[in-house]
């Protein structure tokens, strides 16, 4: 039976009708029209769906909709409104993606790293990386990107 | 749309709520916690439900708290929570060094059963399951508690609580090593929670290494009341093939786990040692 949930998605307040069974990855891109966190193994393996749930790194694809009612999204469309965040300036200058469907979650989770410590070793950044697959750039480029991102902001 | 069959849910605010509602329910009921393990067998078909019973809304399942020699961690605390606890690093460093061996930030931001890597850290700590159903409260030690790889003791008209952790009598150093295929994300081909009491009392159990995590008691009864040296350590060794029955799968062969195991009890046993005196590699270093 549907249900209405409310949440904030990127600082904005949604509502919205879901069944139990819909799973937020999909209530996200296909009703709610935030594409930012991608499909891809649908199994909570490769990461490409991470969000952040009231600032901690989750998969989307693991989650159902209805368990979020009330709660805080926050996609890679969140926090850049404006203008290149720094993060994304120092991805850019190490060019760190190639295909670029792992960045939206890589984000995510650096995002949080970033939150949490913003001044990470390299191992720190490899363990925060760990759970979020990369098919093109052999990871070297991201851990770069991130390392960079920190010396920007610290 | 995870599941072909439509189920309802429910988010009960109290635990007294939630055991009546599993309790009238039975297995037409399922729980989600984290939602790490039941969300795919959902998504396969492999589990369906009438209704599903999220726990979240009830907070005293996340508490971790403390009461004398006793480490209460609700049902709902997870693995996240346990490495952001200065308690546990200080008090149950084996449980710390076990938290960060899982999956990855985001998956720990989720999870926490007792399961695959936690069981044999919480098997050398004497866990108890603590549980709640129709028929009131009840507590299991973890060594009762499965049954198979699919099944544990808990009926279907019942509830986890929580976990209740020992704090051993004895001063202590300890050890989980687990073996991947990859440094990241992934489960363990084999691995290995170890515990050296100052009483010269050693507790071992090992995971992923047989159908169910396996407490190795030969090897604690080899090593009780002796020193650790050399030789004490090749003879525990020799053991292993008798306390472990490996699978060949995707991510290891038998033959291969088996090796491996001794391979880490001879580490573990070592670091543990030299924990236990105050030297040896930080809690959280990697030993495999
Ligand atoms: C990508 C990925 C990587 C992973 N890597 C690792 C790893 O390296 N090591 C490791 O050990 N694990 C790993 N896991 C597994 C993870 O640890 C488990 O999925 C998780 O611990 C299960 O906890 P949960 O809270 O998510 O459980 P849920 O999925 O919510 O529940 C699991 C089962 O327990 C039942 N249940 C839950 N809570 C209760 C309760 N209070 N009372 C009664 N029944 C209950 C549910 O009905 C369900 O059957 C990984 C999982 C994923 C998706
Ligand atoms: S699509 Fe969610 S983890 Fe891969
Ligand atoms: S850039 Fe293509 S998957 Fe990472």
């Amino acid at each position: 039976m549907k249900q209405g949930i409310s949440l904030i998605v990127n600082g904005e307040a949604r509502t919205v009708d879901v069944e139990p069974t819909e799973l937020l990855l999909d209530v996200l891109r296909e009703k709610l029209g935030v594409k930012g966190p991608k499909f891809a193994c649908d199994t909570g393996t490769c990461g490409a769906c991470t969000v952040l749930l009231n600032g901690k790194s989750v998969r989307s694809c693991m989650i159902l909709a209805v368990e979020v009612d009330g709660q805080e999204i926050m996609t890679v469309e969140g926090f850049s409104r404006n203008e290149l965040t720094p993060l994304q300036e120092s991805f850019v200058e190490h060019s760190s993606f190639q295909c670029g469907f792992c960045a939206s979650g890589m984000t995510m989770v650096a995002v949080e790293l970033l939150n949490k410590n913003p001044d990470p070793t390299k191992e720190e950044v490899k363990e925060a990386i760990s759970g979020n697959l990369c098919r093109c750039t052999g990871y070297h480029s991201i851990v770069q990107g991130i390392l960079g991102a920190a010396r920007k902001i610290t | 749309m995870i599941s072909a069959s439509d189920f309802n849910y429910l988010k009960p605010e109290n635990l007294n709520e939630a055991v009546k509602i599993k309790g009238e329910k039975g297995a037409a009921a399922i729980v989600l916690a984290g939602g790490g393990e039941i969300i795919n067998r959902l998504r396969s078909g492999e589990a369906t439900a009438e209704t599903v019973i999220d726990l979240k809304g009830i907070g005293e399942l996340g508490e971790i708290a403390i009461d004398k020699d006793i480490l209460n961690i609700g049902a709902l605390v997870t693995f996240s929570d346990i490495l952001d606890s200065e308690t546990i690093r200080n008090q149950f460093p084996l449980l710390w060094e076990t938290a960060a061996a899982i999956g990855s930030v985001s998956v720990r931001n989720r999870a926490g059963e007792p399961y695959r890597d936690s069981a044999p850290a919480l098997l050398v700590y004497d866990a108890m399951v603590m549980i709640q159903g129709p028929g009131g409260k009840n507590e299991i030690s973890l060594s009762d508690w499965f049954i198979d790889p699919k099944k544990c003791v808990l009926a279907d008209d019942q509830i986890v609580t929580g976990i209740k952790i020992p704090r051993p009598a004895e001063e202590y150093g300890a050890c989980y090593l687990k073996l991947k295929r990859y440094d990241g994300q992934d489960f363990g081909q084999a691995s290995v929670a170890i515990m050296a009491l100052a009483d010269k009392q050693y507790r071992i159990a090992f995971g992923s290494v047989g159908p169910l995590p396996i407490r190795a008691e030969k090897i604690e009864a080899l090593l009780a009341g002796k020193d650790l040296d050399e030789k004490l350590i090749q003879e525990a060794v020799k053991l292993v093939p008798e306390e472990i029955s490996p699978q060949t799968d995707i991510r290891a062969t038998a033959e291969y786990r088996e090796h491996m195991s001794g391979v880490m009890l001879k580490r573990g046993l070592r670091a543990a040692a030299a924990r236990l005196t105050k030297g040896g590699p930080d809690y959280g270093t990697r030993l495999i």
